[in-house]
């Protein structure tokens, strides 16, 4: 039942075919390899340990819809432009430095109309999670997000940015280059914007990662998808020292959709098929679709003055405090 | 000043220890104890090695602003527990603890003042309030700094020191991060300057939000400053961290920040520094 052991297996069987091939080949795939096989070992001794400890995910649903975000087959952001775009252009690199398989992005048309897409992706099979990094960004992909956006203000091509990531890559090249200045730069490009932006959040909405392609002026959620400050294990391994307990933790973050929609945080929720986008993708692109369609609509009709401000309104209010 | 009270209580010059925090410190990198009128007078700068002390608020407005200049802004603003926020304890009680430890309600203060008699608007971060971390009223404060900077015309200098955005606040804090942007934003096109001072330490949302969108970014020697914190890159990796790795000079190596500004010199440096960029003419 638990999706958890079925990414272990997953993971498994991918390493033994991976192993068979280099065997077979005698190709030396090491660095596909290794990193996958330090996976799994992780996985396994989590697994060990959450098998060791009694299970508290039963007492928390908010670690269910998590677990339903991070389920294998569930649509990536390249499933849904597959299904909904036509035309779309893939525009590589941030002109400085590289390529970013985790962020990428270009024109297309969505159900008919031209828009900027820029998605988070997170791959679809084993080489490419590795290779796109699970959707965790390096700096130059946030910096092709804004080389993209001021494409899109230079032609008035609305943005939809789709969303999935458990955060920006903690690597030493993306801290040598700036995460953090490269997140802070998408964040202000986004706030500068003079054309619609919707965005929505259609797996792991991981902190700042996220946000950095996030300031819409319309947020949205899928029905299972999650949005915080810090993913659950990070924020576990915080306060308890052991990230199995991200139960717990996803639990005290309230970071489900409608969670967010409460919080304010989201102007919708956009359902998704029974048991989970995974279940029905075409089906999940069907739900998903005309509800995108509907805030481009009506954010067509504000001015790109309005839009900026409308934009800068609607993140200037979010925020709980008293006042004395 | 409150810092006066440092130096009333005397006590009888035996051995520094612990158990004398009026008059003596220790520094934290080379050991050396110190006595705190000469920390004071060198502004909180080991005199021994040149370490930089980290410093609450008030003692960061005491080095940075002309003594008698700074009128305070912040103060009104007192968190809330949005979330019921519970973990190994409650937000409330971490954050009635943080405000007794600190007497202030939150990890920031804002104000204005001058720096050798340049008119600033200011915002200073508190690490020793919740390890600086930005919930919705620190930025909320920051945001309020940015506008109040632009409707009164003046510059606007900003001391990190934070290890993200409060968790205990989720996405209401992860939203502060385009929130204080916004109003950055906004006093950057009405064409005033904002300087950015990243102290020790400054990681996580800050550094990927207001912190490094300034006009000019400096950092204090020796200060960590990054994205993701050394810990979880090392799990990410599995190798060890080059030395000085995610240091303020590590930083300027890599092209991230303006300069690394000794302490000492930063009211000189930044005075200067506006009076250029504000095409203030000097009397010769």
């Amino acid at each position: 039942m638990s999706t958890f052991s079925d990414t272990v297996r997953e993971l498994e069987a991918r390493l033994r075919d991976l192993e068979a091939t280099a065997r077979k080949t005698g190709q030396n795939l090491d660095t596909i390899i290794s990193p996958l096989r330090a996976e799994v070992e992780k996985y396994r001794a989590q697994q060990s340990k959450a098998e060791a400890a009694p299970s508290e995910s039963t007492e928390s649903p908010r670690w269910e819809r998590v677990k339903l975000a991070r389920t294998p087959g569930r649509p990536t952001a390249l499933d849904y432009v597959e299904r909904l775009c036509t035309e779309f252009h893939e525009l590589h690199g941030d002109r400085k430095f590289g390529d970013d398989p985790a962020l990428i992005g270009g024109p297309a048309r969505w159900q008919g109309r031209p828009v900027m897409l820029l998605l988070q992706q997170k791959g679809r099979d084993t080489k490419s999670k590795i290779k796109r990094r699970f959707g965790s960004a390096n700096p130059e992909g946030y910096r092709k997000a804004v080389r993209l956006m001021a494409l899109a203000d230079r032609f008035g091509l609305p943005i939809v940015s789709l969303i999935d990531t458990q955060g920006a890559y903690p690597g030493l090249e993306a801290e040598e280059r700036g995460q953090g200045w490269a997140i802070a730069e998408s964040i202000l490009r986004m706030v500068q914007l003079r054309v619609p932006a919707v965005c929505v959040v259609i797996g792991e909405g991981g902190s700042g990662g996220a946000l950095a392609v996030g300031v819409g002026n319309r947020v949205l959620i899928q029905e299972n998808a999650w949005y915080s400050v810090i993913s659950p294990e990070g924020a576990a391994s915080i306060i308890w020292k052991d990230a199995t307990k991200a139960p717990l933790a996803a639990e005290a973050l309230k970071l489900t959709a409608p969670d967010l929609l409460e919080l304010g945080i989201v102007e919708e929720v956009v359902p998704e098929p029974a048991g989970g986008a995974h279940t029905d993708m075409d089906l999940a692109a069907e739900l998903l679709g005309p509800v995108i369609s509907r805030h481009l609509d009506e954010l067509g009709k504000l001015s790109p003055e309005e839009l900026k401000a409308q934009r800068a309104a609607r993140f200037r209010a979010l925020g709980a405090f008293t006042e004395s | 000043m409150a810092l006066d009270r440092f130096f009333r209580r005397r006590r009888p010059q035996q051995q520094a220890s612990t158990d004398a925090p009026e008059l003596w410190t220790q520094c934290p990198a080379c050991k050396e104890t110190l006595y705190n009128r000469d920390l004071d007078t060198n502004a909180f700068v080991c005199p021994k090695c040149g370490h930089h002390l980290r410093l609450d608020a008030q003692r960061r407005i005491h080095v940075l602003i002309d003594h008698d200049s700074f009128r305070q802004l912040s103060g009104h603003l007192h968190p809330t527990d949005p979330l019921n926020f519970q973990d190994t304890e409650a937000y409330t009680a971490r954050l009635s603890r943080a405000q007794e430890k600190t007497g202030r309600p939150d990890a920031i203060m804002t104000g204005t003042g001058s720096i050798l008699g340049v008119p600033v608007t200011v915002a200073v971060m508190d690490f020793a309030f919740s390890g600086g971390s930005m919930g919705s009223v620190v930025g909320e404060e920051i945001t309020r700094a940015a506008e109040h900077a632009a409707q009164a015309g003046l510059p606007l200098v900003i001391v990190s020191a934070s290890g993200g955005a409060r968790m205990q606040e989720s996405a209401l804090s992860l939203m502060q991060m385009a929130k204080t942007t916004v109003a950055i934003e906004a006093l950057a096109e009405k064409g005033l300057p904002y300087i950015s001072i990243l102290s020790d330490p400054t990681t996580g949302g800050v550094t990927a939000s207001f912190a490094t969108i300034a006009d000019v970014i400096l950092a204090e020697p020796g200060a960590l400053i990054g994205f993701a914190g050394p810990r979880v890159i090392q799990q990410t990796i599995r190798q060890n961290l080059p030395e000085g790795f995610q240091r303020s000079e590590f930083l300027l190596e890599h092209g991230m920040v303006d300069d690394v500004v000794d302490r000492r010199e930063q009211r000189q440096y930044i005075a200067s520094l506006l009076g250029l960029l504000m095409k203030r003419s000097v009397s010769a």
